[in-house]
C-alpha cells in the first residue's frame, strides 16, 4: 500500500517538473549575459531586463493593454454589476437562459470571436482600432465579471436589504451602503480575475492591431518571430510576478474554491 | 414595480452583448450560406472537397484528441494523488498548478520554444549524452503543438478533478475497504466512476480549448497549420473573408457538437442519474 503511495507521488512529482519547470528554465535563461539565448546561460547579468525599456514598441504596447483592460473592466463592471445583482436576487422566468446568454462569450472560440469584431465592429460599425479592442475585451470580461460576483452575491443575506428598505432607505441607497460593502471583495476578485483575462489575451487582439495600436502579447508575439534573445526570458518573469501578485489576492479574497468549482 | 427595476438592470448588459457579439456572430454564420443568387451551401460543399482544408481539418482533430488523452492519463493519477492530501498541502499544490493556468500562454508557448528547439534544452541534453548526433526537429511539428496544449491544459483537467475528487466521502471508500475491495478495485469501482462527470468536464474544456486555440499552435507550429492558424492566415494575411467566415462558422459548429454530444454522454454516465 505504502509503496503504491509512493510511485503516485513520484507521478505527481514528475507532472509538476513537466508544468513548473519550462516556466523555471526560462526564468534562469533571463540572466544571460550573452547576445544568444540559451540555457544554462554562461553569464549573468540584468541587461535583457533593461532592454525591455530600451524597446518603444513594449513600452507603448504596454500602456495600451493597461488602458484596454481597465477601461474595460470598468464597463464590464458596470454592465455586469447590476446583471449579476438582478440574476441573484430575483427569481423570473427565463433566468436560466439570460444567465447562459451573459455566459455565452466564453463559448465562443476566442479566434471566431476576434474575426467578427474585426469584420463587423471594426468594418461593418466602422469603430476605431482602439475602441473595437475596448469593446471587444469588455465583451470577454462580461462572464467572468457576471459569475464571479454572482457566486459571491449567492453568499450575501438579502433581508438585510429588506431590512435596510423597510426602515426607509431608498433602493439605489441600499444598495450602495448595504450590498455592496459586503460583496466589495468579490468585485475586487472579479475585477482581477478578468483583468489577467483581458490581459493574457491574444485570439481577440491579433487582429486588432493598426498604426501605433497594438497590445503587449501581440507585441510579444511578434517580437518573438523576428528576434530570439532571452529580452521576451525577461517580460516572462516580470508578468509571472504580476500573475502571482493576482493569484495571491484572489486567493485571500476567495479561497481556491472559484478555480475548483465549475 | 419590480418588473421594471429588473429590465433595467439586465437591458443595459444584453443590450451590449447582442449589439457586439451576437449580431456580429450571426452576420459570420448567415453570410457563409448567401452569394450573389441566393441561399447556397455551394461555400461549404467547395470546402470539403479541398484536401488541403480536410488535412488541416483532421491534424486539428487528432492533435486536440491526443492532447485530451494525454491530458487524462497525466492528470487523473495527479489529481487523485492532491485530492488526498491534507488540507495544508492540497491548498500549496493547487496554488501551484493554478498558477501556470494564469500565466499568458505567450510565455508558456515560448518556454518550449527554448527547450525542445534545434538548440534547445532537450537536443543539447541528447547531444551531451551522446544518444543522438543530429538535432531533433520537434519544433514546428504536430509533436510540438500536443506538448504545449498538454502545458497549457493539464492544469485545467487536474484542478476540475480535484475539485470533483474532494467530494467523494472518505467514508465511502472505507467502506469499499472494510467490505473487502482491493485498492485497486476501490479505484477503478469506485473512484473514476464518481469521476466521470469531472473528466467528461474537463476533456470538453481541453478538447474544445485545444481545436481552437490559437497562440500555441501559431508559435510552436511553424508551417504546420491547424484550424485557428488557417482562420487567422485566411482572415489577415490572405484577405479572404468569405473563406474565413466559412472556416469561423465550422469552429463554432464543432464547438457546439462536441459540447452537446459530451453533455449527453455526462448525463448518460452520471452514476447519480
Amino acid at each position: 500500500m505504502q509503496e503504491k503511495n509512493r510511485g503516485l507521488a513520484l507521478f505527481t512529482l514528475l507532472v509538476f517538473l513537466f508544468l513548473l519547470g519550462p516556466l523555471l528554465i526560462i526564468s534562469v535563461t533571463s540572466f544571460e549575459g550573452g547576445n544568444i539565448l540559451k540555457f544554462p546561460p554562461e553569464e549573468l547579468s540584468l541587461r535583457w531586463y533593461e532592454n525591455i525599456f530600451n524597446v518603444e514598441m513594449f513600452l507603448v504596447a504596454f500602456k495600451t493593454s493597461i488602458l484596454v483592460s481597465l477601461g474595460g473592466n470598468l464597463l464590464a463592471l458596470l454592465l455586469g454589476v447590476p446583471a449579476a445583482y438582478a440574476l441573484s436576487r430575483f427569481d423570473f422566468k427565463g433566468k436560466s437562459v439570460i444567465n447562459a446568454f451573459f455566459v455565452s462569450p466564453i463559448l465562443i472560440p476566442g479566434i471566431v470571436l476576434g474575426f467578427a469584431f474585426l469584420r463587423y465592429i471594426v468594418g461593418t460599425y466602422q469603430l476605431p482600432i482602439y475602441a473595437a479592442l475596448f469593446v471587444g475585451h469588455t465583451v470577454i470580461m462580461l462572464p467572468f465579471i457576471i459569475r464571479v460576483i454572482s457566486s459571491s452575491l449567492t453568499n450575501f443575506d438579502f433581508s438585510i436589504e429588506e431590512a435596510a428598505e423597510s426602515l426607509g432607505a431608498s433602493k439605489l441607497g441600499t444598495f450602495f451602503t448595504v450590498v455592496l460593502p459586503n460583496i466589495k471583495s468579490g468585485i475586487l476578485a472579479a475585477v482581477m480575475i478578468a483583468f489577467l483575462e483581458s490581459f493574457n489575451n491574444v485570439d481577440i487582439s491579433v487582429y486588432m492591431t493598426g498604426p501605433g495600436v497594438s497590445t503587449f502579447p501581440i507585441q510579444m508575439l511578434t517580437y518573438v518571430e523576428n528576434y530570439f534573445d532571452p529580452t521576451i526570458s525577461a517580460i516572462s518573469v516580470l508578468l509571472m510576478f504580476i500573475t502571482a501578485f493576482f493569484m495571491f489576492i484572489v486567493e485571500r479574497l476567495m479561497g481556491l474554491t472559484y478555480f475548483t468549482k465549475r | 414595480m419590480k418588473k421594471r427595476y429588473l429590465y433595467l438592470l439586465l437591458l443595459p448588459g444584453l443590450l451590449f452583448l447582442t449589439i457586439f457579439m451576437i449580431i456580429p456572430i450571426l452576420l459570420t454564420i448567415g453570410t457563409t450560406f448567401f452569394t450573389e443568387n441566393g441561399f447556397s451551401i455551394q461555400g461549404y460543399l467547395d470546402f470539403f472537397k479541398d484536401r488541403y482544408f480536410i488535412e488541416i481539418l483532421l491534424t486539428t482533430l487528432r492533435v486536440s484528441l491526443f492532447t485530451t488523452i494525454i491530458c487524462i492519463l497525466l492528470g487523473f493519477p495527479a489529481a487523485y494523488y492532491i485530492s488526498k492530501l491534507k488540507q495544508r498541502k492540497k491548498a500549496i499544490m493547487l496554488l501551484l498548478t493554478i498558477f501556470p493556468l494564469l500565466t499568458s500562454p505567450v510565455v508558456r508557448s515560448f518556454s518550449w520554444m527554448v527547450i525542445i528547439g534545434k538548440n534547445g534544452v532537450v537536443n543539447k541534453m541528447l547531444m551531451g549524452m551522446g544518444l543522438i548526433e543530429q538535432p531533433l526537429d520537434i519544433l514546428y511539428t504536430p509533436t510540438a503543438i500536443i506538448i504545449g496544449l498538454v502545458h497549457l491544459f493539464l492544469p485545467l483537467i487536474i484542478v476540475t478533478l480535484v475539485g470533483v475528487m474532494e467530494n467523494i466521502e472518505t467514508d465511502l471508500l472505507k467502506a469499499a475497504e472494510s467490505l473487502g475491495a482491493s485498492r485497486l478495485a476501490v479505484f477503478s469501482k469506485v473512484i473514476i466512476p464518481l469521476s466521470v462527470p469531472g473528466l467528461v468536464i474537463g476533456s470538453i474544456l481541453v478538447f474544445v480549448g485545444s481545436f481552437t486555440a490559437y497562440t500555441t499552435p501559431a508559435l510552436l507550429g511553424g508551417k504546420q497549420r491547424v484550424i485557428s492558424t488557417f482562420l487567422y492566415q485566411n482572415a489577415i494575411t490572405l484577405n479572404e473573408w468569405q473563406v474565413a467566415s466559412i472556416v469561423a462558422t465550422i469552429m463554432i459548429a464543432v464547438t457546439v457538437l462536441i459540447i452537446s454530444i459530451m453533455n449527453g454522454l455526462a448525463k448518460k454516465l452520471n452514476p447519480k442519474g
